[in-house]
């Protein structure tokens, strides 16, 4: 073999959420290094947010991502009702589940009919699947049913898929109306049928990759959720709401200075994958009678199940969803407000693909001073970096670069990647700058 | 609520697809979720009457070929972005702006407004980076046929939008 040292450079990743590169060198056979890399231009939210008044953080902060912005809002009010001493209603708490239920249909349909699929059918796209061909059509239809199923349920809830306008600060400006309800519940079990066939596709899909790693994810008390909890760092331990402030500012923010985040020593995952092995059994009881089998494969750390683990999550999105819309009535609320005061809030949530943190900084005239946002696809860097070099070195002597680039870009798809978020958090690992301009 | 949408694929050849392409600059991306949202209820249409030859999010093979329609998503923010810019205007018969970010600049453009120390917290990157100075909307570079504005785009704006393109090139 005359092929052992080279460069690979993957300009521009396809099928995942924002704009990604990969720069990979091998020597002697060996991966000497992987760079997984942002391509977009950054929007400086971190400034951004300096002098604004809090009622406006939400909102603004939700411009990070469009695909991910519901979860952003989600966070960022959860920061600012702790900073504010603001505790919402038991009807808040059940409409943000639902917000977050509809986010995860949507997204985590996106991702694995649009994104992840055609890897597993061998086509280029989605919508090159054949009509004619009665499993890819049943597919088409599937997918596309499931996404509508949740937006549906996100524009009644939120009011849209994308920066939700009804959530704020202490409440939401709007309430679900009876009709509403009623069409959502049966868009809702019309797709049950179809999330089911998606688990069979995710649950015997072709690809595997097996790492050991640690899994961190956000674990409510009672039922399977996106908002509430402790956060479970995989090391037997569980940390509460009180402690969120200490562990983001001694241990996940001091590494978002460093190349990358670890937690004592060893990278870990966030996302689904992570949830399901940390929680399935806190999944919704229709859901979990449903997948007795398929869910005894968790814990898994084949990261091709994080597909599965999205396909399981729909389900319990959906299963969840209908039983909070047949079993209680909205009413109009007023929204809850506090006066400003000089203080830190942290909001936790568990975003499509995985923890998501949001830190406030308030004066006592409402401005906020500063702010961070760690994002999940960041937490996942290490991981990610770590599992291409492991994958190429095993395909390594390999004479077609294509299916090199191929295998890469599926395996940065299992983790379903979202480089509009990263685009502000990702590191770079910067080697030498070139500058084009003067 | 989305309303049941107009059909667009009224008297189009299916023979002659109409060329696509679906670019996304420095933004959020929201545009693109709202267009994959209204592919829910469109995709079957879509499918017969649009050839997808560049849209990252859909597919791998991405060319970029003759398009009839180029929808630009995002401010401009880089001379790279420039250059890829003009690269599609001259290749497409149509382009639109779409969402605030393209249209208005904002708020990608955010940092053009940012103050002395805030701008010195983020000149490195911008070196870095080689970043333009100012952030840019799209019609501050190319000339721009159509506008779709919103955080994200109105969807029934958008299909109205993409109806009277379609309509243009057909009488056109």
């Amino acid at each position: 073999m005359h092929n052992t040292d080279f460069d690979l450079k993957l300009d521009r990743l396809t099928k995942v959420e924002g704009s990604a590169s990969l720069e990979l060198r091998v020597k002697d056979d060996r991966v000497e290094y992987v760079h997984f890399k942002i391509t977009e231009y950054k929007r400086f939210f971190t400034q951004a947010l300096q002098g604004k008044p809090i009622i406006a953080l939400p909102q603004l902060l939700s411009r990070i991502c469009g695909t991910c912005s519901n979860a952003h809002i989600m966070a960022s009010i959860e920061a600012c009702e702790h900073a504010l001493g603001i505790e919402p209603t038991e009807q808040t708490k059940l409409l943000r589940d639902l917000t977050m239920y509809g986010l995860n249909i949507r997204d985590h349909a996106l991702h694995l009919y649009l994104f992840a699929l055609p890897d597993i059918r061998g086509k280029d796209a989605f919508l090159d699947f054949d009509e004619n061909d009665p499993v890819e059509h049943q597919m088409l239809h599937d997918g596309f049913e499931i996404k509508a199923a949740g937006n549906f349920l996100s524009e009644l809830v939120a009011g849209r898929s994308v920066h939700a306008p009804h959530p704020v600060i202490g409440g939401f400006l709007h309430f679900p109306d009876q009709k509403g309800v009623e069409e959502a519940i049966r868009k809702l079990e019309a797709a049950r049928p179809a999330a089911l066939r998606t688990i069979e596709i995710f649950k015997n899909q072709p690809f595997h990759f097996d790492r050991k790693t640690n899994f961190m994810a956000l674990v409510p008390q009672d039922h399977y959720g996106f908002i509430e909890g402790c956060i479970n760092t995989g090391l037997d331990e569980c940390i509460t709401e009180e402690g969120y402030r200490d562990h983001l500012e001694h241990v996940v923010l001091p590494y978002s200075q460093a190349s990358g985040y670890k937690y004592r020593g060893g990278s870990y995952m966030v996302g689904a994958l992570a949830r399901i092995n940390l929680a399935k059994g806190l999944l919704h009881s229709h859901t979990r009678e449903t997948l007795k089998d398929t869910l005894s494969v968790f814990p898994s750390t084949d990261i091709f199940l994080n597909g599965l683990a999205q396909a399981i999550e729909i389900l319990h999105c959906l299963d969840h969803s209908v039983e909070i819309l047949k079993t209680r009535k909205f009413a109009p609320e007023p929204i809850i407000k506090k006066p400003p005061r000089e203080t830190v809030g942290i909001g936790v949530v568990e975003a499509p693909r995985g923890t998501l943190y949001h830190k406030v900084v308030l004066g006592a005239d409402g401005i906020v001073k500063e702010g961070e946002i760690i994002v999940p696809t960041g937490q996942n860097q290490i991981n990610i970096e770590e599992d291409i070099a492991t994958l190429v070195n095993g395909l390594l002597p390999i004479k077609e670069k294509e299916k090199l680039n191929f295998e890469i870009e599926k395996l940065i798809r299992a983790y379903d990647p979202c480089m509009s978020c990263a685009a502000h958090f990702l590191k770079v690992r910067w080697i030498e700058p070139t500058r084009r301009r003067e | 609520m989305l309303e049941k949408q107009q059909n667009i694929s009224n008297g189009v050849n299916e023979n002659q697809k109409i060329k696509i392409g679906w670019f996304s600059f420095s933004c959020c991306e929201d545009n693109t979720i709202v267009f994959t949202e209204l592919m829910n209820d469109h995709w079957q249409e879509w499918k017969k009457i649009f050839d997808f030859r560049h849209a990252r999010v859909l597919k791998s093979n991405n060319v970029l070929d003759d398009l009839d329609i180029a929808f630009i998503e995002g401010a401009i923010a880089s001379d790279d972005h420039i250059s890829k810019l003009k690269e599609i205007r001259k290749k497409s018969k149509k382009l639109v702006a779409i969402g605030a970010c393209a249209v208005v600049g904002m708020p990608a453009a955010q940092r053009n407004y940012f103050n002395e120390k805030q701008k010195q917290e983020i000149e490195f990157l911008i070196a870095r980076f080689s970043a333009l100075p100012k952030v840019l909307k799209v019609s501050d570079v190319i000339k721009v046929d159509a506008e779709v504005g919103g955080c994200p785009m109105d969807p029934q704006k958008f299909l109205e939008a993409v109806n009277n393109l379609i309509s243009e090139i057909k009488s056109g």
